[in-house]
């Protein structure tokens, strides 16, 4: 790592939550890691979440790279176990606030049992996942969310499996909040993370971000603005307050080259977490049992 | 409602006491996956945790659950799983994590035969290596093998505190027999059951380092949410918590992480010595088979041969110390396990050709009888 002389080294807004020691990053040019990054960071103090009450947990890769880079309890962990070690911080301490920050590949390849269980239990974790649509760590590997027919250095001939929808697998698991965004639309990235950091239950925010060296260079994108640009033609908000109950269908959010990318919320619904249905089952716990059982009636009607 | 120390005698199968010991040691948090010889101690901890204001979660595998009790322990809560062969090659992977991190845990491993799925419901000693070497890169590790219900109290007790004392996933070595067997367990009343609480920062947050260590080798832990700003970093890392990828950085950490346990190796280590003193011949054994083979030494004793057992609380860190002694008075040292030959060859480096070392061999899938090994203590005293 190169030192960055004094004189060009200016203040960051946002200096004081990040762990400047370890500047300049490894983030390559036009990787969309640092406006992700920034716009959670944002969305964060937006939500109000005291910093000594929020913990942020990664996996592996460019995206695991993250939880190390912020002034908060910070837990840089192994490849597709940030949800399970999240888990355990929040059931152990639920006054904590606990994100999970990674990548498309930690979180649905080898972290995919995890997601979708977590998912499922309703458990209060809140997962933002950086899908760059390869595994860019090493080099830009074919991964769950690669387009089909896309090139990655492990699929020379064009990707010939089908990719996850994300948002789709997200609010079929049982997700309270599912949206999409791209680095493009940094604002709606900030005003989602921090919708759902007060969110009660599993909230999931998909943050489709440029990879140039690793996706858009094979793919012929071009540089990391270029693909911002191909973003911004191919955008498309839709459904931004629609819920899943209501009749919107993240199904159609699947992503093709060349094709429409979907943003927008997805799923915004109440259901009793993970801690509530255990309060509520717990037979010492009378007071609690009390309020789980008002709250999940709440919901049903 | 029952409190976490059950004070009192009971008849109590293994399984269930390796839970109770637990719940007497502040445990309060239980990941876990069902599997067979070892899902009783789950079963015991869904239904005692919520009584003391505990939480069990059943999580998808094995994987999620030891992350789960890593981040259970990094919130500040002593955390527990328990398992068996296959959940304990899928633990594999975060007890590194937890090995790195320098995270309080504990993991008891109810040994079956394998490899691959094996001997579901029968006995096994195979895992004894796995125990020491399984997770990639190097590390030191402590492992009790308990061989009574009893034991399965004491012992788990004993790992929660070296676990925090040392921060570290501290392993239960146990095996089916001991596990599935019911026999006399006696709770001690809570006040004369000692408790060690990791190490708290000494320092303001400002000048609080994630993974600075004084002269005991062992780090300061800040739990999360006081304002701490732990930096728990999997990369290999620097004091602070910055990966730092250099041979230096390297040697440094991965060189502590070994030599904290190395250095207190003469603290940890426990093992019970019987007829010992004037032995030519020493049979060396751990879990079920240590309390099979004692009988026969008792008859080889009866029939004249200066027999002993050295029996092995903690297999690790391995007592070589103490072989090494023995071997300067003893011709023969004999070895037998439930497996096709793991801890013989600890006993032989640490014998390092002082005397012979022979193995006895018995095969998973059945209690060891002890006319094998007194066979053998026949054959070398002849």
């Amino acid at each position: 790592m190169t030192a960055v002389p004094d004189e060009l080294r200016e203040a960051h807004p946002r200096d004081n939550l990040l762990r400047t020691d370890l500047f300049p990053h490894i983030w390559c040019p036009g990787c969309g890691l640092g406006i992700a990054l920034h716009a959670f960071l944002e969305g964060m103090e937006k939500a109000g979440i005291p910093r000594e009450k929020r913990t942020v947990v990664s996996g592996i890769g460019c995206s695991g790279r993250t939880a190390g880079l912020l002034k908060v309890d910070a837990y840089h962990t192994t490849h597709g176990r940030p949800i399970p070690f999240a888990t355990g911080i929040k059931l152990a301490n639920p006054d904590l606030h606990v994100s999970v920050f990674s990548g498309d590949g930690d979180l649905f390849a080898i972290g995919g049992n995890h997601f979708i269980h977590a998912a499922r239990r309703n458990m209060d974790i809140h997962v933002v996942c950086i899908n760059n649509f390869n595994y860019g760590m090493t080099g830009g590997q074919m991964g769950p969310t690669t387009p089909a027919k896309a090139k990655t250095t492990t699929t020379p001939y064009g990707n010939f499996e089908h990719p996850f929808n994300l948002p789709w697998l997200a609010a079929t698991c049982g997700a309270t909040y599912v949206a999409r965004w791209t680095t493009l639309d940094a604002r709606r990235i900030r005003d989602s993370v921090a919708e759902a950091a007060v969110k009660k239950g599993f909230t999931f925010i998909e943050i489709v971000s440029p990879c140039p060296i690793g996706y858009g260079r094979p793919n012929r994108i071009g540089s990391g603005l270029d693909e911002m640009k191909y973003y911004e033609e191919k955008w498309e908000l839709r459904g931004e307050n629609w819920i899943i109950q209501e009749g919107a269908n993240p199904r159609d959010a699947d992503i093709d080259l060349g094709k429409t990318i979907i943003v927008g919320k997805f799923v915004d619904i109440e259901k009793p977490t993970f801690l509530d249905m255990y309060r509520a089952q717990m037979p010492q716990d009378a007071p609690r049992k009390e309020a789980a059982r008002a709250e999940t009636e709440e919901v049903k009607k | 409602m029952r409190g976490d120390v059950i004070t009192g005698k009971y008849f109590m199968n293994g399984d269930i006491a390796a839970a109770e010991g637990a719940l007497s040691a502040g445990c309060r948090f239980f990941a876990g996956y069902p599997i067979t010889p070892s899902t009783e101690i789950a079963e015991r901890m869904a239904e005692r945790l919520p009584e003391v204001g505990g939480m069990y979660i059943q999580m998808e595998d094995e994987l999620g659950s030891m992350a789960a009790i890593l981040g259970a322990s990094c919130a500040g809560t002593k955390a527990m799983s328990a398992t068996s062969g296959p959940g304990f090659s899928l633990m594999m992977e975060n007890i590194g994590l937890g090995i790195m991190l320098e995270v309080p845990a504990v993991v008891i491993n109810v040994q079956r035969g394998g490899p691959s799925t094996g001997l579901p419901t029968t006995v096994g000693q195979q895992d004894m290596m796995q125990a020491k070497w399984g997770s990639h890169g190097d590390y030191e590790i402590i492992a009790y093998s308990p061989n009574s219900p009893q034991e399965m109290y004491d012992l788990t007790v004993k790992a929660f505190n070296a676990a925090e004392r040392y921060r570290l996933p501290v392993l239960v070595m146990a095996d089916e027999a001991v596990g599935h067997m019911t026999e006399r367990v006696v709770v001690p009343e809570k006040a004369a059951i000692p408790i060690v609480h990791r190490k708290a920062p000494s320092v303001p947050p400002s000048e609080y380092q994630t993974f600075r260590a004084g002269k005991d080798l062992i780090p300061e832990f800040a739990v999360a949410g006081q304002g701490y700003f732990v930096r728990m970093e999997s990369l290999t890392h620097d004091e602070l918590g910055r990966p730092s990828l250099t041979p230096e950085t390297q040697q440094s950490l991965v060189g502590r992480l070994q030599e904290k346990i190395l250095r207190h190796a003469h603290e940890i280590a426990e093992y019970e010595e019987y007829l010992l003193e004037d032995a030519d011949v020493v049979v060396v054994a751990y879990g079920i088979t240590s309390r099979c083979v004692r009988e026969a030494v008792d008859e080889a004793r009866a029939g004249g041969i200066k027999a002993g057992l050295l029996r092995l609380v903690t297999v690790w860190p391995f007592p070589h110390w103490r072989i090494a002694e023995l071997a300067t008075q003893a011709k023969a040292f004999i070895v037998p396990e439930v497996n096709f030959g793991q801890i013989v060859r600890e006993v032989e480096r640490a014998v390092a050709g002082r005397a012979s070392t022979k193995f006895v061999q018995y095969s998973p899938g059945a209690i060891p009888h002890p006319n094998r090994t007194l066979k053998t203590i026949q054959e070398v005293a002849k």
